[in-house]
């Protein structure tokens, strides 16, 4: 047979086909939907501190700062500054979380003696991700051209205008703004100088 | 005048003004206006000082007062925020003060090559200010050292 032989799809067999992918549509909006919700729920704090390991060390030492209550009321939490917004690098730290399923089934630093011992190690990693994506959690809200530096005060003023030059990104000088700082290896502090 | 009279004499001055200084502390007590067994109210609550040059000090020995706000800054085992800019090492490039010589001292005297443990908790001795003028009346001046006229 040739093309022009072949016999089309005419009438039960067509209406068919058109209903199977109208329902394959609502399907897959349906089951898109579900994904995103399941995903958008892991992504709220209370799911966060569902964990009684992040509830205890990191949420407690988060509550002394200003990102969690200060004068305006606008706050950050844990998906705000640990999970991307954009789609892909979410989903992309989303598979990456499957490490810490593992770790919570194990049972790595579920004391608070194993958290301190892991502390320096889990900031590290932090750190290192902030700074390969040049802080960009923290411009989701942080717009740095947009801030209005004469409205700073005076130390404030002199790193953010020298950090600009030396090309600093935030987490370079704004570690333990959320959560304690680690000990540092060989009693090095933590500083502004780099 | 004998013993009584000069008793009942004192008595009276008492009586006469005791309600009057009693009147005079409750017109404008130092506690506000709330009366004894009511829940007072803040109402003009300072906040810390933002900040600002170093402040002259009252005594030679004085630790300094801090000029700038320090919430949140934590001061632990792990690190101290105070000296990520106040240390020898972070002075310069945060443009901040020293911290003093006196405070890599230990408390047997013996020259230590970094922070002393007795130094180390900076809040024991250095406080924020807030802009809030003495309530009692003082007239307390510094040494000529530290006498700027």
């Amino acid at each position: 047979m040739t093309d022009s032989e072949r016999p089309a799809r005419t009438g039960k067999g067509r209406v068919f086909g058109l209903g199977a992918l109208t329902v394959a549509f609502v399907l897959g909006i349906v089951f898109w939907g579900g994904f995103n919700t399941a995903m958008e729920w892991t992504n709220t704090e209370s799911f966060c501190i569902s964990c009684h390991e992040m509830y205890e060390n990191v949420y407690v030492e988060y509550q002394d700062t200003i990102h969690f209550e200060n004068r305006t009321g606008v706050r950050a939490t844990c998906p705000d500054c640990h999970v991307p917004k954009e789609w892909v690098h979410k989903v992309v730290r989303k598979i990456q979380a499957s490490n810490e399923l593992l770790h919570k089934a194990l049972g790595t630093i579920d004391t608070p003696e194993k958290f301190e011992a892991k502390r320096l190690q889990l900031a590290q990693n932090v750190w290192r991700t902030m700074k390969k994506t040049d802080s960009r959690e923290c411009r989701n809200c942080h717009g740095y051209d947009y801030m209005d530096l004469t409205r700073q005060g005076r130390r404030a003023f002199d790193q953010h205008v020298t950090g600009l030059d030396e090309g600093k990104t935030c987490i370079d000088c704004h570690k333990g703004i959320a959560h304690r700082l680690p000990k540092m290896p060989d009693n090095e502090q933590v500083s502004l100088a780099r | 005048m004998n013993k009584t009279a000069a008793l009942t004499l004192l008595l009276a001055c008492m009586a006469t003004a005791l309600p009057g200084t009693l009147a005079a502390q409750m017109a404008n007590p130092l506690r506000g206006q709330a009366a004894i067994d009511q829940t007072n109210r803040v109402h003009d609550f300072k906040p810390m000082m933002k900040e600002q040059p170093p402040l002259e000090r009252a005594y030679v020995q004085q630790p300094p007062v801090i000029p700038h706000q320090i919430d949140g800054y934590i001061i632990n085992a792990n690190s101290n925020k105070c000296l990520t800019c106040h240390s020898w090492e972070n002075y310069r490039s945060a443009k901040a003060t020293k911290i003093s010589l006196t405070h890599f001292r230990d408390r047997d005297g013996k020259e230590l090559s970094n922070v002393s443990a007795s130094r180390y908790f900076c809040n024991q001795c250095h406080v924020p200010q807030v802009d809030a003028q003495p309530l009692v009346n003082n007239d307390f001046t510094p040494v000529d050292a530290l006498n700027k006229h």
